[in-house]
């Protein structure tokens, strides 16, 4: 699928991957339309949408709380479809530091946060953010005090994720819209947080 | 225990309650399975309970992993994991893991 410019062999996955969709294709199956179209509704998801939430979430208690209970219907709120995602959303306070990882291979919160960066799935990533996640986390910058509680969740069957932030100081006046270009995918994963300025 | 998501697949009642401490089966079926091997004879404790969910192990062989399995959320201590983890005690390792793959520790 890859437009490389000058011409290259395929690799084993994507020929794997071609011969199959043109055989479903074949088969009448699906129809190039509809993979397309997949294909560009995928790309078009973006963090944004889970930045809208937390944002929400900053300024309404009530809608933060209904999102820690039960992030699919308070998302859905906000006019966020996400069919058939069990979202769990984790708080940040003062004691606790969330951070997403699937050891197992790449789940991610796709129809909310878009596709996951390419090191979410790499093998470093997962193998030592469960490990060390400590070390993990301060190669992205982020240090993390002592006295401050990680919870790493590996996420490995029906459910999703979703780091809540908190909210930084500095922000008090803000509104929604302003308050949700602070909150970048990377925040909402846990191995960043939301800074102004 | 209420769980977190309700769905109304044909299930098995759930046998553990918020709190209760597990010990994840030490054992190494073959298939596709979503229990990560570094966890398997961990114990820890029952975070959530999230739902019943068709059988991924029976999915995987295109059955229907019915009845389904309650799903729960373990909490571990991220020290009794790892015996040389670098860090505070407090910190905190939580995992999905199907009641199938549990006992009472």
């Amino acid at each position: 699928m890859k437009d490389q410019g000058t011409y290259q062999p395929y690799s084993y996955y994507q020929l794997m991957e071609t011969s199959l969709r043109e055989l479903l294709v074949e088969k009448g199956i699906v129809t190039d339309d509809a993979v397309n179209a997949e294909v560009t509704a995928m790309r078009g998801r973006q963090p944004e949408r889970g930045s809208k939430a937390v944002a929400r979430a900053w300024v309404d208690d009530a809608f933060r709380q209904r999102l820690l209970k039960n992030g699919t219907a308070a998302c859905e709120e906000l006019g966020l479809e996400i069919p058939a995602l069990k979202l769990v959303v984790v708080e940040n306070t003062p004691q606790v530091h969330n951070a997403i990882v699937c050891t197992l291979c790449s789940c991610y919160p796709r129809v909310l946060l878009g596709i996951p960066p390419d090191w979410y799935k790499s093998r470093n990533y997962r193998s030592r953010m469960v490990r060390e996640p400590r070390a993990v986390l301060a190669e992205f910058g982020l240090k993390i005090a002592d006295a401050v509680q990680i919870r790493v969740h590996d996420s490995t069957a029906d459910m999703r994720y979703m780091v809540l932030p908190m909210r930084p100081k500095g922000t008090e006046d803000w509104d929604e819209a302003r308050l949700a270009a602070i909150v970048s995918r990377d925040s909402m994963i846990g191995v960043a947080i939301p800074k102004v300025g | 225990m209420k769980p977190q998501f309700a769905t109304d697949y044909p299930a098995l009642d759930a046998k553990f309650d918020k709190g209760d401490r597990v010990r994840v089966r030490k054992t190494a079926p073959l298939g596709h399975i979503r229990t990560p091997f570094y966890i398997r004879g961990h114990v820890g404790e029952i975070e959530r309970y999230c739902g019943a969910f068709p059988n991924p192990e029976e999915l995987a062989q295109r059955r229907d992993g019915l009845p389904a399995q309650p799903l729960y959320r373990v909490r571990f201590k991220q020290k009794e994991v790892w015996p040389d983890y670098k860090g505070p005690a407090s910190d905190v390792l939580e995992i999905e893991i199907f009641q199938h793959w549990l006992e009472k520790a």
